[in-house]
């Protein structure tokens, strides 16, 4: 048999119908996760057309998006911010009933980011493919599964048939050697990697992580990773599975037990990119050479080590950037006074996550004026965090504790900042007006953005490891 | 009713350009507009935060155009297909840029929006003449603009799903057979 990547292997345990000429080839989907916000549209148009769920059974939904991550109020009702958004997530909840769909809605010990809570259950198996209605559907590649995301109609697709039309991808394996410094993350790995390749580095291609860097990197930090491969434009990012894929899933839920375990354990060893496979395109990337790193501009490639300065505008896109950003090259960014700090989202709202931001905050003060808003990535976060004490640091650091959601990720759900603010952000986005109109976001990794908190400005989380328990 | 997609063959108009790289889907359509359960009614909030006095987006001249052309990386972030509705309601039939994003450019063909690559010389053109007309022939692949001729990609099938205004679920539910023999051999 011909070398193949682990794309490919993946690719052709699923599909239906090859792909010709005249039609893309039709690709099985053994995961498709749903939330309030891509899937109303998709179930009207199902229902005009008189189909129903094909596998209701591979279908879980949650809501995260437009829901508060303020508590209940006294009378039990949710805060939504609008009745838009209450709406939306009450027609979710309508159409799983209606079609026999789990939701791991309000209530659920479960319900999270959907990228967050599918990980979380074991939902996300190596070798599988996984769809969603979201463009950080890629997260779940960390564990060598095929996961993008998809649009409505496509999402109507899959319900009404478990299958995709798709053409072949292209593919790329980036292989990243050297290990992280410390107080270096997979956060700034990622937001290294996209300056380096553009917004656009990755089009058309899968990628695949490789190298000793990613295999150092625990099962969080994979995810965080493959996250934003969307952010290089790609349309995935793998990790080829092996023992810390495998510990993670032993105790999940929802991934097979026992000796279905086992066996699955066999089969998931054999996925991996033959030695002699060849991709479209390689790159490598040195790891060990990054220091925490920001977004300065306004697309998550405009990035900078925080020790370095912000470089000349190369084009039109970076003045017009900087000037959005209120930012000056030839500086660094760091010491720009913040006025807000959001810690969540499916980047970075992970358990590891706010144990990093917690570290830095550890018997320190949020600055005087600056908002700190924690956001648990899922109910499940939320418990273990509150299980280990957490909440009680980002308290009495003075840092608002929160229900979990996507929350300021996107802003839609009635967390925000206002116009002019600048707020540092473990997301994945920097897109003008994506955390409210006029607001300015720099994303960074949860020590960065806890640091950042603490000094009232855009500060290297460094300087608060050393010397500290944190280093 | 299924959403019914009007046949496109050749499509003939000035375009309307926004000379910017990048330009992602929260720009097109920002994310607070997405409590909507319906799919109707976005052309209005189609760049709603480029609008104004001195903004980049001026719906009443680009009203007056069928072809939107944008620098390279159209559509990228946000896979919300609400981008590729907003932009179709707001009365746009095509969209041109140098690069457009994979999950962008699946969802605008899907919904009887014509979405394609053109070389970057083509966009140069198109870009110092805004107001030379273009013409985009799916049949034969061919775009005229601004003195140039250029051929274009598309995926087979979607170029015929565009032409007899048809989408893709047809196709997949009339598969179902074959996909559940496929379940049936892997179970
Ligand atoms: S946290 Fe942000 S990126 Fe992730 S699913 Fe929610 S809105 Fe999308």
């Amino acid at each position: 048999m011909a070398s193949t990547t682990l794309y490919e292997k993946i690719w052709s345990r699923h599909t239906v119908i090859e792909e010709t000429a005249e039609h893309p080839a039709v690709l099985y989907i053994d995961r498709h996760l749903i939330h309030e916000v891509t899937t109303p549209q998709a179930f009207a148009e199902l229902e005009a057309r008189g189909l129903s769920v094909h596998r209701p059974d591979l279908t879980t939904a949650t809501c995260d998006h437009s829901t508060p991550t303020l508590p209940r109020r006294a009378d039990g009702s949710y805060p939504y911010a609008t009745d838009a958004a209450r709406n939306q997530v009450e027609t979710l909840e309508a159409n799983c009933a209606r079609h026999g769909i789990e939701l791991f809605g309000w209530g659920s010990d479960h319900r999270g980011v959907v990228h967050v809570m599918g990980p979380e259950l074991g939902l996300t198996l190596p070798g599988s493919t996984i769809v969603c209605g979201d463009s950080h559907t890629a997260t779940h590649g960390a564990f060598g599964a095929l996961a993008f995301g998809i649009g409505t109609s496509e999402v109507g697709h899959v319900l009404a048939t478990q299958c995709l039309l798709q053409r072949r991808s292209k593919t790329m394996a980036v292989e990243i050697e050297g290990l992280l410094q410390p107080g270096v993350t997979a956060k700034d790995l990622i937001l290294g990697l996209i300056a380096e390749i553009g917004v656009g580095g990755g089009s058309g291609c899968v990628i695949e992580y490789r190298g000793e860097a990613v295999r150092a990197l625990s099962m969080e930090g994979r995810m965080t990773v493959c996250n934003m491969s969307i952010e290089a434009g790609a349309r995935a990012g793998l990790i080829a599975p092996d023992d810390v894929t495998f510990d993670w899933l032993a105790k999940r839920p929802r991934a097979p037990q026992g000796e279905a375990f086992e066996r699955a354990r066999e089969d998931w060893r054999t996925l991996r990119s033959d030695d002699e496979a060849s991709f479209d395109k390689t790159i490598s990337f040195d790891a060990g050479r990054l220091s925490p790193r920001i977004t300065w501009g306004s697309d998550p490639a405009m990035g900078a080590g925080i020790d370095a300065a912000v470089p000349p505008p190369a084009n039109a896109a970076a003045r017009d950037a900087l000037d959005y950003m209120q930012l000056a090259p030839g500086k660094p960014a760091a010491g720009t006074p913040v006025n807000a700090v959001f810690v969540g989202s499916c980047t970075n709202g992970r358990l590891s996550d706010l144990m990093d931001a917690a570290r830095v905050l550890r018997g320190r003060r949020v600055a005087d004026g600056v908002r700190m808003l924690v956001v648990p990535g899922s109910e499940q976060v939320k418990r273990e965090a509150e299980a280990l004490g957490l909440h009680e640091i980002f308290l009495a650091a003075g840092a608002q504790w929160r229900e979990p959601g996507c929350s300021m990720c996107l802003a839609m759900n009635g967390d925000g900042g206002q116009p002019g603010e600048l707020v540092v952000s473990t997301s994945n986005r920097n897109f003008k007006g994506r955390q409210g109109p006029g607001v300015r976001t720099v994303l960074a990794s949860p020590m960065t953005a806890a640091a950042s908190a603490v000094a009232g400005a855009i500060a290297d989380p460094r300087i608060y490891a050393e010397g500290s328990d944190a280093a | 009713m299924p959403h019914k997609l009007e046949p496109i063959s050749t499509i003939v108009s000035t375009p309307y350009v926004l000379d910017a790289p990048n330009i992602d889907t929260d720009q097109i359509i920002p994310a607070r507009f997405l409590t909507t359960t319906s799919r109707d009614g976005m052309g209005e909030l189609l760049f709603n935060d480029w609008r104004g006095e001195d903004g980049a987006f001026t719906p009443a001249l680009a009203a007056q155009s069928k072809i939107l052309v944008a620098a390279e990386n159209f559509g990228c972030g946000s896979s919300r297909e609400h981008a590729a509705w907003a932009i179709s309601d707001f009365g746009f039939r095509a969209v041109l840029s140098p690069l457009l994003a994979d999950i962008f450019r699946a969802n605008a063909l899907k919904n009887g929006l014509l979405a394609v690559e053109i070389v970057p010389s083509v966009y140069d053109a198109i870009a110092a003449q805004p107001d030379a007309q273009i013409e985009i022939d799916l049949e034969s692949q061919t775009i005229k603009a601004a003195g140039q001729e250029a051929q274009f990609d598309i995926d087979p099938f979607a170029r015929r799903c565009l032409l007899d205004g048809v989408d893709a679920m047809g196709f997949l539910t009339s598969r179902i057979s074959d996909i559940e023999a496929f379940e049936k051999a892997r179970a």
